[in-house]
């Protein structure tokens, strides 16, 4: 059995958290700006209240008003990129997922260290100007781009240990984490009596969503048929064979948290065995009975415990 | 300092008088560096600027960057490093090697006598006040065996040359002395830039430094463990040396820990692990003695293990360097090495002490005051450049200043002569020029003493500068050391 510093497995828990959400805040971002740039959006007159909905999805509307009077898309998007001084943006994501990794060299490959250092070193460099400059749908692209060489490194290059298996507890966690909020995006930003159900402007906003995940595609192989709501949450929600719901994030942390195992980790691998049956058992029409905004929410909350869990049975030294 | 003469190692002549820029020409070079000079006529400008930056790149890809105190405790800078490596000859090597071993065994024998019998503070070769009264001895060390009778386990001997075949010790650096790891990746990246000058030459490898860094920890681990757990402890992120900390531990592939993965029970150490405690039985510690433990040193130390001197006095874990050996690599005790080799050894020493005047003597002190202007002045405890009088290159009111330290406290105070340390030909802004050098070897004890053929090349960028510490603008060089053409490789 190999075992593993608590403060190396906490480090490598949190830096692939932390890469994780900042492409997640990308994509999060993405869609978002998708959204505002189709018709009947409300961005202009009234500064657009998807933009107070994404601050919101993103758990940074308080510091934001604290510091800026209308969430108008130039001032989020300045704020959750590479504002320094707040805690929750890309630019403060990947520092924090940088500093992790320089406590935690031992336990990192070289491959690791570079894509994530070499990210940083550009990241740090960018100014608003040249973020501008070069489009802010390319520096999305490009924070997710490096988030996959930051990964595909790990999965290419680490032993099949348990700092490996805690690396990717944290990836999943963020994850499932993360595609519960995109899907909860659709439901701020446009409540169902603005839109009539089934018109262009949502089929355009539910195809946004889609690619904010890089699902499109893989929804019309799955469904081989038009973009409706309820297939959207189907395949984000329960399709195991696509790699960003819910199930199948869960999925792979039940899997890791078996391979750690442990009498320590008992109550972890309950809750995970609990949120897991949830998803691998639980039908779209109940999901949607219950109201999928409250489905939701009530997963963020299981899957922030089953984290905090992990945290104080594994990753705190006592 | 102007009518000073240097000997040049490229060229074996005076380097002051060097044009800058200008080609070697074949005849004036020695033979060491025959190699290095080919090898540099035939490299452009641009490729030579090319390699510059991509070298540059690398290091700081690798994250090789060190913390500069006294500035932004976040400010990371790359120690700037010269493609042109420093080169050593097989007899050059064999003596600095068979010097820095005697060094270091007498060392060894000095640390165990005062901490035992004290037979050369009795036979009267080390004054008594000398050790029993310095900050850096460890009363409670004293009749505590440690295994195999090594209290340095890693030491820095800074070196420095003054002629052909004229080495000087500067100091022996014995608390967690750093730059191991710089000549270890300076040779890596030499490598990966230069890949076909290693292949046509017969340089001595360094890149085995960890694996016997790592045998020599293991086999100084408490008696009866058989698979001992060896563990590298840093101060954390925020050290100067922290990247040097990774990059041993992940070459050794052992757990860097903090003091707070640590903790003690029963005499033994543990760490916290994700499943439970694991026992540690050596600890490679880059913490100074003052901050290993709250319950016996500083009380405030955040840094340290409580309870870990009563571990270790007790024989449950390893620690490298001993608790105490600081004692022997103060200033003013550097002076006594070479009776140290005498009284414990028999022998003279191989390599000598640069002559050091202490403050602490009335007519050394006297003298010293007298020539403040052309000498050296050290404080006894420090290191890394801080706190230095350079006195050729200090201005009079800073000279003045300076006196006033010194008469606030003398003994605190040495002082040595400005030596003339060698060149090497290094990269500048105006081309091809010498610069000054030093030479840090390092030397392993366990059950056997190795030094690795090479060392931590230091290098003074600015013009006429003999301050190499890469706080105070110094720079690093990959150094060979050549293998006789005879030799099996």
């Amino acid at each position: 059995m190999t075992t593993v510093l608590s403060r190396s497995a906490d480090h490598l828990y949190w830096m692939s958290r932390q890469v994780e959400r900042a492409e997640n805040t990308a994509r999060i971002l993405d869609v978002s700006n998708r959204m505002a740039l189709l018709p009947a959006s409300g961005e202009g007159e009234t500064g657009g209240n998807e933009w107070d909905a994404v601050l919101q999805i993103l758990g940074s509307a308080e510091l934001f008003h604290a510091r800026f009077p209308t969430p108008t898309r130039q001032a989020v998007v300045g704020f959750m990129t590479l504002d320094a001084d707040n805690p929750s943006s890309i630019y403060s994501t990947i520092r924090a997922a940088r500093e992790n990794a320089r406590a935690e060299r031992v336990a990192m490959t070289t491959e690791m260290w570079e894509a994530l250092n070499s990210t940083w070193l550009e990241l740090s460099s960018l100014t608003p100007a040249r973020l501008a400059s070069r489009g802010h749908r390319n520096f999305f692209d490009w924070i997710k781009e490096r988030s996959h060489v930051f990964r595909g490194a790990a999965v290419a290059t680490m032993m099949r240990d348990e700092r490996f298996h805690f690396f990717r507890l944290g990836t999943f966690l963020e994850r499932a984490d993360n595609t519960a909020r995109i899907l909860d995006v659709k439901y701020h930003v446009l409540l169902p009596d603005e839109v009539e159900v089934g018109s262009a402007l949502d089929y355009m906003q539910w195809g946004a969503l889609l690619r904010s995940v890089s699902a499109y595609r893989n929804y019309h192989h799955t469904y081989k048929e038009t973009i409706t709501p309820v297939h959207v949450a189907e395949m984000l929600i329960f399709n195991i064979a696509f790699p960003r719901s819910l199930h199948a994030c869960i999925n792979e942390a039940l899997e890791l948290l078996g391979e750690i195992g442990g009498p320590l980790g008992e109550e972890a691998m309950r809750m995970a065995g609990e949120l897991h049956a949830r998803l691998h058992y639980g039908r779209i029409a109940d999901v949607f009975a219950q109201g999928l905004h409250e489905f939701l929410i009530d997963f963020i909350a299981r899957n922030n415990a089953l984290s905090d869990e992990i945290q104080s049975s594994y990753l705190v030294a006592r | 300092m102007s009518d000073k003469r240097f000997f040049d190692e490229m060229t074996g002549n005076d380097g002051a008088g060097k044009r800058i820029g200008a080609a070697y020409t074949e005849a004036e070079v020695r033979d060491a560096y025959g190699a290095v000079r080919s090898w540099l006529d035939s490299l452009s400008t641009r490729l030579i600027n090319a390699k510059r930056k991509e070298a540059e790149t690398l290091f700081r890809r690798m994250g090789i960057t060190f913390l500069v105190y006294g500035t932004d405790e976040s400010t990371e800078r790359l120690i700037p490093f010269d493609i042109i490596p420093r080169v050593l000859t097989a007899s050059e090597w064999a003596l600095i090697e068979r010097g820095c071993l005697q060094r270091v065994q007498a060392i060894n024998a000095f640390l165990t006598d005062i901490y035992h019998d004290q037979e050369i503070v009795k036979a009267g070769h080390v004054p008594g006040p000398q050790v029993f009264a310095n900050s850096r001895y460890r009363p409670e060390m004293i009749g505590i065996d440690v295994p195999g009778n090594t209290y340095a386990h890693i030491t820095g001997i800074d070196l420095v040359r003054t002629g052909e075949s004229e080495f000087y010790v500067l100091e022996d650096n014995l608390r967690n002395p750093s730059g191991v790891s710089y000549m270890l990746e300076n040779r890596e990246v030499m490598m990966r830039l230069f890949p076909d000058l290693f292949s046509g030459n017969r340089i001595a490898p360094v890149m085995d430094y960890p694996t016997r860094l790592l045998r020599n920890l293991q086999a100084v681990a408490p008696a009866g463990v058989e698979r001992p757990t060896v563990a590298l402890l840093t101060p954390g992120i925020y050290n100067s040396a922290y990247f040097e900390h990774v990059f041993l531990a992940d070459e050794m592939g052992i757990e860097l820990v903090e003091g707070k993965d640590l903790f003690v029970k029963g005499d033994r150490v543990f760490m916290h692990t994700t499943h439970g405690p694991v026992r540690v039985d050596v600890i490679y510690r880059r913490i100074d003695d003052d901050y290993l433990d709250p319950l016996a040193f500083l009380p405030d130390s955040m840094l340290g293990v409580p309870g870990l001197l009563s571990a270790y006095r007790a024989g449950g874990v390893t620690l490298a360097n001993a608790i105490g050996t600081g004692v022997a690599d103060d200033k003013a005790m550097y002076t006594y090495v070479p009776e140290m080799i005498r009284f414990y050894l028999g022998e003279e020493p191989i390599l000598s002490n640069v002559p050091t005047w202490s403050l602490g003597k009335a007519d050394d002190r006297a003298y010293v005051l007298d020539h403040l202007a052309e000498l050296v002045v050290k404080e006894v405890g420090g290191a890394g450049g801080y706190g230095m009088l350079v006195g050729p290159a200090a201005t009079a009111e800073e000279i003045a200043a300076y006196r006033l330290r010194i008469l606030d406290d003398p003994a605190n105070f040495i002082a040595q002569p400005t030596l003339s340390l060698s060149t090497c030909p290094t990269f500048t802004d105006a081309g091809i020029a010498p610069r000054h050098v030093d030479l840090r070897p390092f030397v392993l004890s366990g059950t056997s003493q190795t030094v690795v053929p090479g060392g931590l090349t230091r290098v003074a960028l600015n013009e006429g500068s003999l301050v190499v510490n890469s706080s105070q603008g110094g720079g690093t060089k990959d150094t060979w050391v050549m293998r006789d053409q005879g030799a099996t490789p």
